[in-house]
C-alpha cells in the first residue's frame, strides 16, 4: 500500500501499518500485545468511520475511481457462476473495455455485461482505461439481443470514465453505437438490471444503462459529465473539479433523493475495496431479489413499466 | 417585413424604418467567404450564402417556418418550462442563464415543436435552437421531443428533427443525461409503430444529442459542412495529442464513413424530405403513390429538384 490509497485514507493506512507491525511483533516475540492490538483495532475502526461518515462529493468521486476498487471481473466470479466470456462485435473487433458473457445467478441462466478497467499499467492500456469504442457497445448490443432471443435476464455493470473520444471511434460511429443501444435496451423483452459499481461517465455509461432497475454502490458516481470536464467548461478551470463534483449532484445518495436511481447498495466500512466479498454478497442479494420482482411481471407489463419510468425522467414545470 | 423578421420576438426586432433610413443589420458578412450580403436576400435564401453556399445558423423557429407549409401549423409543448433541480451554479446561476437565454432568444427553451405539413404531407417537426444555451438538451428539450413523438404516434405521421446542439445540458446533471434514454425510447416506439423518423443534422451536433436521437433516424440527413460527432474536436485533440485532419467530423466525412445517408443543401430540404417521406409512407394503403404537390416557396432556388419529386 504505497500509492494505492487516497489522501483522506492516509490516517487509516498509517494506523493499519502500525497494527500490522504490532501483530508481527506479537507473533514473533510471544509478547502479549493483545490489549494494545485491540485498542488500535478499535481506534482504526473509529477512524474509518469518522473519515467515511463525512465524505465530500469530490471524495466520493475519488472513491469511485479508487485504484483498488473492485471492477466488473472482480464481481462476476463472486456474484455469478458458470461465467463464459464471449467476444467480439462480429463487425470490426473485440473491445476489451467491455466484457460480457453467459453466466448463472442463483441457479438462473443470464447474460452479464460490464465495463472493465485495468489494474496495472499494462492492463489499463489493454482495457483502454475502461473507455469503450463503438465495437464495445456493439458487442454489448449483440449479447443483449442474444439474451433477448433466449429469454435470459441481463445484468450490466457500469464503470467507465466515458466513451473513448478518439479518431477511430468517431470514424466508426461512436454516437450511433451509443444511441442504438439506448433504443434497443428500451424495448428488449427480458429483465434488465443495471448497477453502477464505480464511475458512471455520461453517455458511455448510459449506453449499457437502460433497464428496469438502476442501482448504485454507495461510493459510486453517475454524471452527465466528469467533474473535471464540467470544471474546465463551465468554471473555465480544471482545478475547480472539487466544486463541480458538488454542483453536479453525482453521488448515489443525491441521485436516489432525486428519484433518478432505484437503490443504493451500502459498501463495507471504508469502501468496497476493503471487503470485495462482502460487497459482492450484498450486490448479489439485491440483484436476486430485484430479478424475482421483475420475473413476476409479464413481458409486456415490464416493457410498459420500463417505458413509463423513462418517460417520467425530467425536472420541469407545466404552465 | 420578411418572414424571418416576423418570427423574431418584438423586443429584439429592429424597428428601423421610423428613426433611421438605413437600419442596422441590413447587410451581413458571410463568415466563410467574407462576401457582404444583402440581408433580405440572404433570408430569402434561408441564410445560405449565395456566393459560397455556406450554411449560416437558423433559429429553431425560423427553421420550422422555412420547412413547414405556411398553413395549419400548430405549436406543441409550449407550456413546458425549465426548472433548476440542482440549484446549479458555476460562474453564473443556472436560473440566471435561463432567464438570459429566454430574453435573448424569445424562446422558453432550446427546442420548438410543431405539427403541420410538408407540401401537404402531414407531419410533426422539432427543431433545436443553438442560440438557447448551445441547443443543450435538458428536461424540457427531452419532454418536447416526446411531445413531438407522441403527436406523430397519435396522428400516424412521420417525425422530422433538426438537430443543432452541443449535447446534454450540464446544469441539469443526470436529468439531462437521462433525456438521451427517454428520447431514444420514444424513437423505438416510432419504429414499432412503423412510422418514419428523419434526423436532419445541422451545424453543430455533438455529444448527447448526436449520441441519441440525432443518429437514430431511419434516414440521417446532414446539411453541408456541418460539424457532427460524439466528442468535440478539442477533446479528441487533447486525447490523441495530434492535429485532426481537415474536414474531420464534417458532413462529407460522415457520409464517407457511412454514418449518414445523404447531404442536402438547405434550399432543397423541403423537396428532398418530401420525396423521402412520401416514399417511406408509400407502403401504406394500396401502396400507390399519389401525385405530389409541386414545391412553391423556394422559387429563389434556381435548381430546385421539386419537379423530380413524387
Amino acid at each position: 500500500m504505497t500509492s494505492n490509497h487516497l489522501d483522506f485514507e492516509q490516517p487509516i493506512v498509517e494506523l493499519e501499518a502500525k497494527l500490522a507491525e504490532l501483530r508481527n511483533v506479537g507473533t514473533s516475540q510471544e509478547l502479549n500485545l493483545d490489549e494494545e492490538i485491540q485498542r488500535l483495532e478499535a481506534k482504526c475502526a473509529e477512524r474509518i468511520e469518522s473519515v467515511f461518515s463525512g465524505l465530500t462529493d469530490w471524495q466520493v468521486s475519488q472513491m469511485a475511481r479508487h485504484p483498488e476498487r473492485p471492477y466488473t471481473l472482480d464481481y462476476i466470479p463472486r456474484v455469478f457462476d458458470r461465467f463464459q466470456e464471449l467476444h467480439g462485435d462480429r463487425m470490426f473487433a473485440d473491445d476489451h473495455a467491455i466484457v460480457g458473457g453467459l453466466a448463472a445467478i442463483d441457479g438462473r441462466a443470464c447474460m452479464v455485461i460490464g465495463h472493465q478497467k485495468g489494474r496495472d499499467t499494462k492492463e489499463k492500456i489493454h482495457r483502454n482505461f475502461g473507455m469503450p469504442r463503438p465495437e464495445g457497445y456493439r458487442k454489448a448490443k449483440r449479447l443483449m439481443e442474444m439474451a433477448n432471443r433466449f429469454g435470459l435476464p441481463i445484468f450490466t455493470f457500469i464503470d467507465t470514465p466515458g466513451a473513448y473520444p478518439g479518431v477511430g471511434a468517431e470514424e466508426r460511429g461512436q454516437s450511433e453505437a451509443i444511441a442504438r443501444n439506448l433504443l434497443v435496451m428500451a424495448r428488449l423483452r427480458v429483465p434488465i438490471i443495471c448497477t453502477v459499481i464505480g464511475e458512471g461517465g455520461s453517455g458511455g455509461a448510459l449506453a449499457i444503462g437502460v433497464g428496469d432497475r438502476t442501482n448504485m454502490l454507495q461510493y459510486s458516481i453517475y454524471s452527465v459529465i466528469s467533474p473535471e470536464g464540467c470544471a474546465s467548461i463551465l468554471y473555465k478551470s480544471a482545478d475547480k473539479a472539487e466544486i463541480a463534483a458538488g454542483a453536479l449532484g453525482l453521488t448515489a445518495e443525491k441521485l436516489k433523493a432525486q428519484g433518478l436511481i432505484d437503490s443504493v447498495i451500502r459498501e463495507p466500512l471504508g469502501g468496497a475495496h476493503r471487503n470485495p466479498d462482502e460487497m459482492a454478497q450484498r450486490l448479489k442479494e439485491l440483484l436476486v431479489s430485484q430479478l424475482e420482482t421483475l420475473d413476476r411481471m409479464t413481458d409486456s407489463e415490464r416493457l410498459e413499466a420500463r417505458y413509463d419510468r423513462l418517460m417520467q425522467l425530467g425536472a420541469l414545470e407545466r404552465e | 417585413m420578411s418572414w424571418f423578421q416576423k418570427l423574431m420576438p418584438s423586443r429584439i426586432r429592429t424597428e428601423g424604418g421610423k428613426s433611421r433610413k438605413v437600419p442596422d443589420g441590413l447587410w451581413t458578412k458571410c463568415k466563410a467567404c467574407e462576401a457582404v450580403l444583402y440581408r433580405p436576400e440572404l433570408e430569402r435564401a434561408l441564410m445560405v450564402c449565395p456566393k459560397c453556399d455556406h450554411h449560416m445558423a437558423l433559429t429553431g423557429r425560423a427553421r420550422l417556418a422555412a420547412f413547414l407549409d405556411e398553413d395549419g401549423r400548430i405549436e406543441l409543448g409550449q407550456n413546458l418550462r425549465p426548472t433548476d433541480p440542482l440549484r446549479f451554479r458555476d460562474t453564473k446561476r443556472y436560473r440566471d442563464r435561463l432567464i438570459a437565454a429566454q430574453k435573448s432568444t424569445g424562446e422558453t427553451d432550446a427546442m420548438v415543436v410543431m405539427r403541420g405539413a410538408l407540401m401537404e404531407l402531414p407531419l410533426t417537426a422539432c427543431a433545436f435552437d443553438f442560440k438557447f444555451m448551445g441547443g443543450s438538451m435538458g428536461s424540457v428539450v427531452g419532454e418536447r421531443f416526446m411531445v413531438g413523438v407522441n403527436s406523430a404516434l397519435e396522428h400516424r405521421q412521420p417525425l422530422v428533427c433538426f438537430a443543432s446542439s452541443g449535447g446534454a445540458r450540464m446544469q441539469e446533471g443526470l436529468f439531462s443525461l437521462m433525456q438521451m434514454a427517454k428520447t431514444s425510447a420514444g424513437l423505438a416506439k416510432m419504429a414499432e409503430a412503423g412510422l418514419p423518423f428523419v434526423s436532419v443534422l445541422t451545424h453543430p451536433t455533438t455529444g448527447g444529442v448526436s449520441a441519441s436521437l440525432g443518429m437514430l433516424g431511419d434516414i440521417n440527413v446532414a446539411e453541408p459542412n456541418a460539424l457532427i460527432g460524439f466528442a468535440g474536436p478539442r477533446v479528441i485533440e487533447q486525447t490523441v495529442r495530434e492535429q485532426l485532419p481537415e474536414g474531420f467530423q464534417r458532413s462529407e466525412f460522415l457520409l464517407e464513413k457511412g454514418a449518414i445517408d445523404l447531404i442536402v443543401d438547405r434550399r432543397e430540404l423541403r423537396a428532398k424530405l418530401h420525396q423521402l417521406l412520401s416514399l417511406l409512407m408509400g407502403g401504406r394503403g394500396d401502396g400507390r403513390l399519389r401525385e405530389g404537390p409541386v414545391e412553391s416557396i423556394d422559387a429563389a432556388v434556381e435548381e430546385s429538384p421539386a419537379d423530380g419529386v413524387d
